[in-house]
């Protein structure tokens, strides 16, 4: 009996394919959306995590401010300078090797081509703290870096928007107003924890960034890269009593810089994401209960609408149990129908969008059986309603409904 | 319930039925103490002007409706003793409607429509499609199985009403008007189906109907007046008695 109701339950959505579809609508895009919500952020964790092993989690970051990590507090504090960069790397031996490193964004011209990017003033050390190779041309000569020569190395999204697939060493390009010529070509990193193309960027000398493009000796952060058998931790004590000492705080004073490795910076993106995550699946969330009352609401108006059937089922002898059991399994058929539907859209779309933001594909099986529970009890539930006030209609009422 | 009742017990027995719809200005007497009884395989025609309770009456029967005060039994039976369920059953069993609309399901095919009073009664899905070709070869739709009610003529679409009746296997057929939307012709065709059924297959059938050329079809005449029953006869009785009195 109960394989007869599935079998009209199913008779009775293909009747009415147009109806059907509306009604599965909203729970496929809720399904979907919770599902492509979920993975795509244990995606993006994943990748953090990733990202920062490959990192090497002996980098550390100092930075001026005091307290937490961020824009702006720079301006309290006094800046860094070379000099903290030489101190940090011939006083500690917990540090292998650090790099100045000052950043800013403008525009890159070459010819008729103009791109938007990012440009970073440091030395040769960088590349070798960060562990970034050079595929075409070679980096910064000693000779430049203490010229302040105006050469660049440029990564491959930069080589792309201004000369495509050409080689581009020795070429000229134009950074605001200064002319600086091509030396190198970074390796392909693809997109960062934080979503921004991390090929898109221009390295030029530190003292070249200092003299043409801020006009000042500040230096605005340094990595650091710790001893090959020195913990992360040790290190970062033995950097912050340097700096402390450096920068003459007495006793019981606060920092006015912070040291941090990349295992905060992990936890703090984890941290980050996980909130994403959780705002916008909640967001989803929403919407599929808004799929489920589209539902129930549908379920009223085709209750509605086949008065006239339910009665003359209820004649020929339906009892009103059976009414009640065919508009539940209808109910609960259209949802597990939107569900394996938003499922299928929602691990599809975590796909393409992983794919495209460079990050693992990770599908959660228990997220697509709770979205697919959901889904079911969302039939239960929202067809419940509706077919007890179908199965509870007088015969005679039902019929004469025009 | 016996499917076949003695004859002794009427199949139909109302007493005293009033059915009130509405309260006080609007109060209408749809039904005004009626008594009917039907044994066994009669063939009976409700007659009467419009709005006189004929169909009140039928729906009573079919136990679609209760009355508001009176009894009805069913092959014995008190129907208001029992629940909605043992209603339906009722019906199930025992019942089979033919409409004036023909109430046909929309969108489903002649086959299925036939095969739905067999669904309930919970026969296995082969037979219950061997029982609908029967049925619909009997009222003469063999090759319109799959065929909707809107692909179907309005005598093609009453005649498959009368095969999902005929399909429950009941005792009684009840038929509201059912050449109500016909031409002559087809309706001839509709009551040579319905004599034959009361005829060979011993089917109780009852009637309501306006024209007397269909109700000659009957065994006897129930005439309603104002919610009450005037006469009731054989059809030569009622329809004389009419002419004398006009
Ligand atoms: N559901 C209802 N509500 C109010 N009045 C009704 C209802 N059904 C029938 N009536 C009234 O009861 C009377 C008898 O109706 P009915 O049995 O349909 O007559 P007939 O079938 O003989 O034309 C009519 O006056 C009709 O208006
Ligand atoms: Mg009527």
């Amino acid at each position: 009996m109960i394989w007869e109701t599935v079998r009209l339950a199913i008779q009775a959505i293909f009747r009415n394919t147009l109806r059907s579809i509306l009604t599965v609508l909203g729970i496929v895009i809720g399904v979907a959306a919770v599902i492509a919500m979920v993975t795509v952020g244990q995606g993006s964790s994943n990748q953090v995590t990733a990202d920062v092993e490959k990192l090497g989690t002996n980098v550390l970051m100092v930075m001026p401010g005091a307290g937490r990590m961020g824009p702006g507090n720079n301006s309290v504090s006094a800046a860094l300078e070379m000099k903290d960069v030489e101190a940090l790397i011939n006083q500690l031996s917990s540090v292998r090797t650090a790099a100045p490193y000052n950043q800013t964004s403008l525009n890159a011209v070459y010819g008729t081509e103009d791109t938007r990017t990012s440009l970073a003033g440091t030395d040769a050390r960088y590349l070798d703290v960060v562990d970034w190779p050079i595929v075409m041309g070679r980096g910064f000569l000693p000779a430049e870096e203490s010229s302040g020569r105006a050469v660049c190395i440029i990564g491959e999204t930069v080589r792309q928007e201004l000369f495509g697939n050409t080689d581009p060493i020795g070429e000229t390009v134009r950074l605001k107003n200064v002319s600086c010529d091509v030396i190198g070509l970074l390796e392909a990193k693809g997109a960062s924890s934080f979503g921004t193309d991390q090929d898109d960027i221009v390295l030029i000398p530190i003292k070249a960034f200092q003299r043409r493009v801020t006009g000042s000796a500040d230096v605005s952060m340094i990595y650091v890269a710790a001893a090959n058998n020195v913990s992360t931790d040790r290190a970062l004590v033995e950097i912050e009593t340097l700096m402390r000492e450096r920068r003459r705080i007495g006793a019981g004073e606060e920092d006015d810089f912070n040291v941090r490795d990349m295992k905060q910076l992990a936890s703090m993106l984890t941290g980050i994401t996980d909130v994403l995550t959780g705002l916008l699946s909640a967001v989803a969330a929403v919407s599929l209960l808004v799929g489920g009352i589209g539902i129930m609401n549908i379920m009223l108006v085709s209750v509605t609408e086949r008065t006239r059937e339910i009665g003359i089922r209820l004649a020929v002898g339906a009892t009103g149990n059976q009414v009640l059991l065919q508009f539940l399994v209808e109910a609960v058929v259209l949802s597990i129908i939107g569900g394996v539907v938003g499922i299928i859209l929602g691990l599809s779309l975590a796909a393409i969008a992983s794919n495209i933001m460079v990050i693992p594909f990770s599908p959660d099986p228990m997220i697509v059986a709770i979205a697919f529970l959901f889904s079911a009890a969302v039939g239960v539930i929202f067809g419940y309603f509706p077919a007890r006030r179908a199965a509870r209609l007088d015969p005679i009422e039902a019929l004469r409904h025009q | 319930m016996p499917h076949r009742a003695a004859d002794t017990t009427p199949v139909i027995e109302l007493r005293n039925v009033t059915k009130v719809y509405g309260h006080g200005e609007a109060e209408v007497r749809a039904m005004d103490g009626v008594d009917i009884t039907i044994e066994s395989g009669e063939f009976v025609a409700i007659m009467g002007p419009s709005g006189s309770g004929k169909s009140t009456a039928m729906n009573m029967i079919g136990c679609l409706d209760s009355p508001t005060s009176g009894e009805y039994l069913f092959n014995g039976v008190q129907v208001a003793k029992l629940s909605q369920d043992q209603r339906a059953l009722l019906r199930r069993n025992y019942l089979g409607f033919v409409f004036q609309g023909f109430n046909l399901l929309a969108r489903t095919t002649a086959l299925e429509n036939v095969e739905l009073p067999m669904i309930y009664k919970g026969m296995p899905a082969t037979e219950r499609r061997e029982k609908a070709r029967e049925a619909l070869a009997k009222v003469g739709l063999s090759g319109r199985e799959h065929h909707d009610p809107s692909e179907l003529s309005g005598g093609q679409q009453q005649r498959a009403a009368i095969a999902r009746a005929l399909a429950g296997n009941p005792q009684v057929i009840l038929a509201d008007e059912p050449t109500g939307n016909l031409d002559t012709k087809l309706s001839v065709e509709i009551m040579e189906l319905l004599k034959d059924l009361n005829e060979r297959d011993h089917i109780t059938i009852v009637m309501v109907t306006h024209e007397e050329d269909m109700a000659a079809y009957a065994h006897r005449v129930i005439w309603m007046v104002d919610g009450k029953v005037e006469r009731t006869g054989t059809p030569e009785e009622v329809f004389s008695h009419g002419r004398q009195s006009a």
